[in-house]
């Protein structure tokens, strides 16, 4: 098994290593085998788009979560120009599992915040795999309200697997960080726009997302509980986190649907990870044009809109 | 002789002599801290505290605003909120199912009563979290619900009071439920804007959605004695840092050391004391000594 695919990927996985093996004899034979080795990469990209356009929900969790996925600072990298990263809730610590600062998006300055993963071993426990601590919550308020004083619009970008379950993070109340992020950002006179760029686990997730417009990428996902956590309460046990993931309608068009997300931002075939410029390309004209909107919009239009939007999920009469 | 004996007979001893049905339903109670066998109706005129331990034990949300408000001029909110079930959710049994069950077990539509009324004369809008209706759990109706008392106390420009039970959002609701948290931190914020009070009083037990919204937002965050509280449950933490807890995590009397509650009532004087609290937080007069006050039997050194 290649790890860089997916279990449901390997026939892709298959027909790519056959590729490379032909290319390989290519190079040092004369046969010309540029046909058959075109032959198979087509074969490969409808393979893809087949299996793709059949996934499921877990399947979709599982590529939320891809290793190689693009994270946060990506982003930053693909989408903004001059990024200074701002550090620390100026109370207890820096928190890496989010970061934040001041960027321009096509010479316009942002206020960036978004969760952190790490990639290798030491930047995973670094990152603390993405689960903020309330120092975490406490510098996004921090930088949330800078950028409500200086008027610069808010993007954040959703990518955790949810807030820290600690000892030191219940210490030092990590309900109140997020509940108060939660009542913050529903009055924040600034545009705010988040994308679900991986995995939106939960409160964790939420506490970086209150917004006038949620944008999610094609395989994220955004949940109230993990699948895995979902499965293990309600069927008493981890295994069953596919249908978990199922029931609950995690994916991003079945959020769409139910109008918690307003806009699906399409991935390059196989996921973001296998082409992240272009995936950066998709998200930043997205993210223009979102901001665009909003700015147009008086700043107690936008409150009360963003009041009436959040007043409307919904009851069930 | 005997009858005397069957009654301070622990059940589970009585149960193997007797048919179940033959003895009143509950008559005695066991307290879940100090395991003593409590007489029920002396257990109820005690506002279900424990005499010996002063454990407070869990009670009905209705329960909690009787307790809480005065008899006259109680209004009901929101009482055409329905549940739906909305996604169709399905795990080991059916959304709906497990909420008509809900429903019959609790005697409530939801997880949240809601009620304008008065406490000490001073007006305000109360709710409180039933937690048998699926551990108090927040979905739609309870959001809405809860949006609705703030519109209330929001119009007619009176206090808000919240009595937290809930193990935190509704799965079965999923995204939606979710939601819930900005909605009531959205509706809670208003109030703050308007400068008019808001008391969150988390009773055993709050985690979750419910602790990470609505029950950390107070003015005033106070306690009931004992209550778990907290993000996440403390088996979710012990799998995840494969420690030991701390003697005490996460109880009110943890939170009150770490600085995240104002203070711990004990459910005998919870009454009296918000409603001081709402008149110095209102510029009201003091507050005239009441009858009842001096029923109240607390026992300071063990609040």
């Amino acid at each position: 098994m290649n790890p860089y695919y997916l279990d449901f990927e390997q026939p892709i996985a298959e027909l790519e290593a056959k590729i490379e093996e032909l290319r390989l004899v290519g190079n040092d034979t004369d046969i010309n085998i540029n046909d058959e080795i075109n032959r198979l990469k087509s074969k490969s990209v409808s393979l893809t788009e087949t299996i793709f356009s059949d996934l499921t929900p877990w399947d979709i969790t599982r590529l939320a979560r891809h290793p190689k996925r693009p994270y946060t600072l990506d982003y930053v990298d693909l989408i903004f120009d001059d990024f200074d990263e701002l550090h620390g809730d100026r109370r207890f610590a820096d928190d890496h599992a989010i970061v934040g600062g001041i960027a321009r998006l096509e010479g316009e300055p942002v206020m960036i915040i978004g969760h952190q993963k790490g990639r290798e071993v030491k930047e995973k426990v670094k990152r603390n795999f993405g689960m903020p601590r309330p120092e975490g919550y406490r510098k996004a308020c921090r930088l949330m309200e800078m950028a409500e004083r200086f008027n610069m619009p808010i993007l954040t970008f959703i990518d955790t697997p949810g807030a820290y379950p600690g000892i030191g993070a219940e210490e030092r109340g990590q309900s109140e960080a997020i509940a108060w992020n939660l009542a913050l950002m529903s009055r924040l006179k600034v545009p705010v726009l988040s994308t679900v760029i991986g995995e939106g686990g939960s409160g964790g997730a939420l506490a970086i997302g209150v917004c006038d417009r949620l944008y999610m990428l094609q395989y994220s996902i955004y949940s109230v509980i993990s699948p895995e956590g979902c499965a293990s309460i309600l069927w008493k046990s981890a295994e069953y986190a596919s249908q978990a993931a199922e029931a609950m309608g995690v994916a991003a068009e079945r959020l769409k649907a139910l109008g918690v997300a307003d806009r699906v931002i399409g991935e390059p075939l196989g996921g973001a990870h296998r082409n992240p410029e272009l995936m950066a390309t998709h998200l930043k004209a997205a993210l223009v044009e979102g901001l665009a909107e909003l700015k147009g919009i008086p700043s107690d239009e936008l409150v009360q809109r963003r009041y009436e939007r959040l007043t409307a999920y919904d009851s069930g009469r | 002789m005997s009858s005397w004996l069957d009654k301070i007979m622990p059940s589970m001893i009585r149960s193997e002599t007797h048919q179940r049905t033959t003895v009143p339903e509950g008559l005695w109670k066991k307290c879940p801290k100090c395991n003593a066998f409590l007489y029920r109706p002396e257990l109820e005129k005690n506002q279900d505290v424990c005499p010996k331990c002063q454990h407070h034990l869990r009670i009905s949300a209705r329960r909690r605003l009787d307790i809480f408000l005065d008899p006259e001029e109680r209004h009901e909110i929101g009482t055409e909120l329905e549940p739906t079930d909305r996604l169709k959710f399905k795990d080991s049994k059916r959304y709906k199912d497990r909420l008509s069950q809900a429903q019959k077990a609790s005697g409530e539509k939801d997880a949240l009563v809601a009620m304008s009324g008065k406490v000490r004369g001073i007006p305000v809008v109360a709710c409180a979290f039933e937690f048998n209706f699926m551990g108090g759990s927040m979905g739609a109706v309870v959001g809405e619900k809860f949006v609705q008392g703030v519109n209330i106390a929001l119009e007619r420009g009176i206090p808000l009071v919240c009595f937290s039970a809930s193990g935190g959002a509704r799965m079965q609701e999923a995204i939606i439920s979710l939601m819930q948290m900005a909605k009531t931190s959205a509706a809670l914020e208003r109030m703050k804007q308007r400068g008019l009070p808001y008391i969150s009083v988390m009773t055993d037990p709050v985690f979750g959605g419910v602790s990470a919204s609505l029950a950390m937002l107070g003015d005033l965050n106070i306690a009931e004695p004992f209550a778990l509280i907290g993000f996440a449950g403390p088996r979710v933490i012990e799998q995840t840092v494969r420690e030991t807890l701390p003697k005490g995590f996460q109880r009110s009397e943890f939170l009150l050391e770490h600085g995240a509650i104002d203070m711990i009532l004990h459910r005998g004087e919870m009454r009296r004391r918000i409603a001081s609290l709402l008149a110095k937080m209102q510029n009201l007069p003091a507050l005239e000594p009441a009858p009842e006050d001096e029923i109240v039997d607390v026992d300071e050194e063990e609040a």
